[in-house]
């Protein structure tokens, strides 16, 4: 059991600066989430992190001890892939018991662990198949399962679930955080599914073009982005931005409403003219403009389905409000700061 | 009211080509033809051939039984022969294969002219069999070897008695078998870099990160994964020397004193130079049996194996 730790990482391939100055740590059992858009830089992170890569500048350190120089082998890691990386000619109990033999474990240890993973991930019933035969969700498991066998202080996901369908990636989204929760490794996962990191990530790191722009608690991710960048890359829709004296002012779609909804003082207040609606089953999202402001992008208001639409019609004004408490604040340059 | 479009009789004839009935035997008629032609038939003429007793002299279709067989297998030529062609084609195999497969893991390395160097490799293949001989008659040359020249300014052979290449018997049979390997090494080249390049990274990142150091993820993650297309190299490779006589007529025509003799170079020796047909159909034939039987062996590995 051990802390995983990034200093300063940078690294440069011929004229791109894929990561350029992140520092991160997953402490000990932590689920840490790297979450960005594709080309932020965050698989090349995590390939530096288990020695695939070798960064420019900068220390990874491994339970405190600097591993810059050590093969992906001695790092004690283990590494799930995205397309899963399972050897296509050996059978599922010899893909989980590979990491074991190169290791030299002994043959009825090997035989212990195997099935003690495999029970962990229920693949007991398919040991004896080749990979092709196995769908997605099952290779999934296969991959974690091989991940698991050598019990590693780190583990690395990279997009694990991104080639499974819709369905199946919600529920392997619970085994997994589930299966983290019960071997307490800490763990570095990369997605660019804002869904996934919410739901899985103690912490969230958000990337872009190399570098982090803000780690914390999902909560704190959501509640106070750093900047405008997080605030518009995390929440379906994102964040409304509308001008205001030098910045900008920044509320979630969820926490803009109808004025008569929102009780109380404390309330800013504008004149919403929606222009079109869609209706989510349990919500309704209504897309528009704000009167005398500027947006950065369509304004949108979330709100329940259940709440009637009493009054609100396309084209027409009516007045909606924000509490003063749900309000953000963005400088010139895009920074989260104090009112005013 | 609507309208649905109607079909135009007269363009009935257009639509022969959409007919999968009629294109499908048309298409495929080529490729058969040319099989029954240029395959079936000489290959059934040549068993005729081996039970009869015609020469070019004497043209006639006798049929002797396995008179031939037996001549042909009493000979010490013969036996001395098929000895040769094993060595030859195992021995290629060996060399052109496995530095087929040490210069593909050098040329997916990421260097200044590999581009350059990866035409260099793919040359031999390129180059006319007869000329490239006529550079390694140099090479072997008995005055002007510049491989005893070379040996010789390291000191690694007596000058006053160096190797004579094709003149001593076991020397000639590494010559030829050597020069066939070098006929074979691009094909070992291309069919392992293609190899090398179907194997998905992710596979090879896991191995490395799964404690797999470099003979381990060579010998136990990329060959396996890469058997089948192997196989059929070897395959391709083994057939294709047991038939060839290319390399050994016109390096040493079999000598000295049939030395080097593989069934290709005696068969035409035979058939065709001296115009005995009967026999040489039999060595030609010799062969058969056993390399259908590998062949068979060698691609039910493969389906076994199949990934």
């Amino acid at each position: 059991m051990a802390s995983v730790a990034a200093r300063d990482i940078k690294k440069q391939f011929a004229e791109v600066t894929a990561v350029n100055g992140v520092s991160l740590e997953a402490r000990d059992g932590e689920f840490v989430v790297l979450l960005g858009p594709s080309g932020c830089g965050k698989t090349t992170l995590l390939r530096i992190i288990a020695g695939l890569e070798k960064q420019t500048s900068g220390d990874i350190l491994i339970g405190g001890h600097v591993v810059n120089d050590l093969p992906p082998r001695a790092r004690g890691i283990a590494m799930v892939f995205q397309s899963y990386g399972l050897y296509p000619h050996l059978t599922v109990w010899n893909n989980i018991a590979f990491p074991l033999k190169t290791q030299g474990t002994a043959r009825n240890e090997i035989k212990r662990k195997v099935e003690w993973s495999a029970r962990l991930l229920g693949i007991e019933r398919l040991l004896q198949r080749k990979p092709r035969q196995l769908s997605g969700g099952e290779r999934q498991r296969v991959a974690l399962a091989r991940a698991l066998v050598r019990e590693p202080t780190v583990f690395l996901l990279d997009e694990p679930l991104s080639n499974l369908d819709a369905k199946l990636r919600a529920s392997a989204r619970s085994e997994i955080k589930q299966f983290q929760l019960t071997v307490k490794t800490a763990t570095i996962y990369v997605t660019h599914d804002q869904v996934e990191a919410m739901g899985m990530g103690d912490r969230i790191a958000v990337m872009d073009h190399g570098i982090v722009k803000q780690i914390g608690s999902p909560t704190e991710i959501y509640e106070h982005p750093a900047d405008e960048y997080v605030a518009t890359f995390l929440g379906t829709p994102p964040m409304n931005l509308v001008e205001r004296d030098g910045g900008s002012l920044g509320f979630r779609p969820e926490a803009f409403l109808p004025k008569e909804l929102l009780n109380g003082s404390a309330l800013q207040e504008f004149n919403f003219r929606v222009d079109r609606m869609e209706y989510l089953g349990s919500e309704r999202i209504l897309y528009g403009d704000i009167e005398g402001r500027k947006a950065k992008r369509e304004v949108t208001a979330k709100l329940p389905a259940h709440v009637a639409l009493d009054g609100i019609t396309a084209g027409a004004w009516h007045p909606f409000a924000v509490r003063q408490r749900e309000l953000r604040y963005f400088d010139g340059e895009g920074r989260q700061t104090i009112k005013r | 009211m609507t309208a649905i479009a109607e079909f135009a009789p007269r363009a009935r004839h257009r639509f022969l080509f959409d007919r999968a009935e009629v294109l499908g035997p048309l298409f495929i008629a080529p490729a058969i033809l040319y099989v029954l032609l240029l395959v079936a038939l000489p290959f059934l003429l040549a068993i005729y051939y081996s039970v009869s007793a015609f020469t070019i002299f004497d043209p006639s279709y006798k049929f002797v039984g396995l008179k031939n067989f037996f001549d042909v297998i009493e000979s010490d030529i013969f036996r001395r022969t098929l000895a040769n062609t094993f060595i030859f084609t195992i021995g290629a195999q060996i060399i052109g294969l496995l530095l087929g497969k040490f210069a593909a893991m050098l040329l997916m390395k990421e260097f200044p002219g590999r581009g350059i160097a990866r035409a260099l490799v793919v040359l031999p293949w390129a180059v006319p069999v007869s000329l490239a001989v006529l550079a390694w008659q140099w090479m072997f040359d008995s005055l002007y070897s510049v491989i005893n020249w070379t040996l010789i300014a390291a000191g690694l052979v007596d000058a006053t008695h160096p190797p004579q290449w094709l003149g001593q018997q076991d020397l000639a049979m590494l010559a030829v078998t050597v020069v066939h390997a070098w006929r074979l090494f691009p094909f070992g080249v291309v069919i392992f870099i293609a190899g090398f390049t179907s194997v998905p990274k992710d596979v090879l990142d896991a191995a490395t990160v799964d404690g797999a150091g470099f003979w381990r993820r060579n010998y136990q993650i990329i060959l396996p994964i890469i058997a089948p297309i192997v196989v059929i190299a070897l395959i391709f490779g083994t057939v294709f020397t047991f038939t060839d006589l290319s390399v050994v007529y016109l390096l040493t025509k079999g000598g000295p004193i049939n030395s080097t003799q593989v069934l290709g170079s005696l068969a035409f020796q035979v058939g065709i130079l001296s115009g005995d047909v009967a026999h040489g159909a039999v060595i030609c034939l010799f062969l058969f049996p056993f390399l259908l039987i590998g062949v068979i062996f060698m691609l039910r590995a493969l389906r076994r194996r199949e990934i």
